[in-house]
């Protein structure tokens, strides 16, 4: 950027984009703000939520770790159960026709008409926020690997069935691994689902976590400090979603060999 | 000869959904191969030539009638056969050499030796891609290789584990003519080295007639052998036999015999 002319030329707008565009929106919105001559109760600017970040700092430091934690042990089992389940369902067509429905079944619930039911079996507290985040977050991790498992190749599977090779000698050689990607794909998904769901239940019945911080906040009418918790979060979701698309990468790279969106 | 593969008067009955018909894809289906022997099945679209190939590996069962291989009657996957078909379904993570490999980590006795040994058949896997042309290939991923290239490691993969049986379900049908006639050579090549039983089903009468010892064609659905044809034109055959009016004249009485089968 110093030696100017070069700099142009050599200036990686791919790298760049995202930081301009988030930079861009802080801006847009500050001028906003002032010149509409919006008052802080309504929409507060970056600068005054930046303040409020400042001045607030330890308790959101705090609360961000906490809901942090929680989303990440929800997502933890979500994965666990994601994996096993969909490898289960994916294991033979009887059993995907007659789970499937029920799945769907499932996900349909608003999970926050659950949040109160385990807030009844577990108390208010850490956990109900760590199965919310696991209930919200298993689905898509469920139904992508039962996709990877339920389109494998029939000239595979003849080719192995007629070396005598048994269910799982194809599920472990070709199944699995096909059903890889769609596997990471779906854990970027899942995350981001996740803090969905252990906020949506820090806001109903918690002592802590960013959720829980921002039904303060309201209720004390700092307006700025809700946006600060709301800006702590996509943070999070942020790092979270890059460290998925990253091991995504890494363990499944051969997936995206197309020049596709280069 | 002593006959190796033996179907006898099998048919083979398709269950649809609840409420359509069923699909007889094979009634009265007989055929004999020899040991050894090169049989290619032609036929109309449709006539259960790939039907034919199941059943010689015992993914499908007859719905009436017998398959024997080696003499005994198959009731399940035969677990020594060779397939090869049009799309050659290589594994995008694994490296070419891996990909041929695969079978060695399903068969008996290699599946429990493949890992104490690593060396012994990484070296078996590039000697067969040499001998199909791929000298060097076997590192790279399939995806890196041509539509060709990926055929000839699809027939490496067919064959590392030295089969019996080798069933070739159009594995050309998707190359450029030349890439074909290659590759004609290289079957015709392991074929008189290894001396497999090998059965092709293709649409391509060239194909069949160089290849083949005998070639059997198939009636439209349901599908039996209506013309055997034996092939005298004497092994090994050049490409340039494909060129003389000895085999221009059974090519093209096979295609009558096609042509009536469609009727």
């Amino acid at each position: 950027m110093q030696t100017k002319s070069a700099g142009i030329a050599k200036f990686d707008w791919v790298r760049a984009s995202p930081w301009l565009c988030t930079f861009g929106l802080f801006v847009i919105w500050e001028a906003s703000v002032w010149m509409f001559g919006i008052p802080y109760y309504i929409l507060p600017a970056p600068t005054q939520i930046g303040y409020a970040m400042y001045e607030f700092s330890g308790a959101l430091w705090f609360n961000s770790i906490q809901t942090l934690w929680t989303t990440l042990l929800g997502f933890a089992m979500a994965i666990v159960f994601g994996l096993l389940l969909g490898l289960f369902i994916g294991w033979d067509k009887r059993i995907y026709a007659g789970l499937y429905p029920l799945m769907i079944g499932f996900n349909s619930i608003p999970k926050i008409a659950v949040v109160p039911i385990l807030v009844l079996w577990f108390g208010a507290g850490w956990l109900p926020a760590v199965l919310t985040a696991f209930l919200i977050s298993f689905f898509p991790i469920v139904v992508n690997v039962a996709t990877g498992l339920a389109t494998i190749e029939p000239e595979m599977e003849d080719v192995l069935r007629a070396l005598g090779a048994k269910k799982l000698d194809v599920m472990v050689k070709v199944g699995i691994p096909r059903s890889l990607p769609y596997f990471f794909g779906a854990l970027k998904v899942a995350i981001t689902l996740a803090f969905i769901g252990s906020v949506l239940s820090e806001t109903i019945a918690a002592n802590s976590g960013i959720g829980h911080m921002m039904l303060t906040a309201q209720a004390n009418f700092e307006v700025p400090l809700v946006f600060a918790c709301l800006i702590a979060l996509a943070v999070e979701g942020i790092g979270m979603y890059a460290i998925m698309a990253g091991l995504e990468q890494r363990m499944t790279g051969w997936a995206h060999r197309s020049g596709f969106n280069r | 000869m002593e006959t190796f593969v033996d179907i006898s008067d099998v048919a083979l009955r398709y269950t649809g959904r609840a409420g359509s018909q069923d699909t007889l894809a094979v009634e009265h289906l007989n055929l004999k191969v020899h040991r050894g022997d090169f049989v290619a099945v032609v036929g109309p679209s449709g006539c259960g030539k790939s039907t034919l190939m199941k059943l010689a590996t015992g993914l499908h069962f007859p719905s009436a009638g017998v398959v024997r291989l080696d003499g005994e009657v198959v009731n399940g996957p035969v677990s020594i056969a060779g397939m090869a078909f049009q799309n050659p379904v290589m594994l995008p993570w694994r490296s070419t050499r891996d990909n041929v490999l695969l079978p060695m980590e399903v068969v008996d006795p290699h599946r429990r030796q493949i890992r104490t040994n690593r060396t012994k058949y990484k070296l078996q896997a590039d000697e067969i891609l040499a001998s199909v042309g791929l000298e060097g290939a076997g590192d790279q991923y399939p995806w890196q290789l041509s539509g060709g290239m990926q055929q000839r490691a699809s027939l490496c993969r067919a064959l590392i584990h030295e089969p019996e049986l080798l069933l070739l379900d159009e594995p050309f049908a998707a190359l450029d003519a030349f890439t074909r006639e290659e590759l004609w050579c290289v079957i015709r090549d392991l074929h008189q080295e290894k001396q497999f039983t090998c059965i092709l089903v293709t649409h391509d009468l060239r194909e069949a007639v160089f290849l083949a010892d005998t070639v059997h064609v198939m009636s439209a659905r349901p599908g039996q052998i209506i013309v055997s044809r034996t092939i005298p034109i004497p092994r090994p055959r050049s490409i340039e036999i494909t060129y003389e009016t000895e085999f221009a004249e059974l090519t093209h009485e096979l295609r009558g015999h096609i042509a009536e089968a469609r009727g």
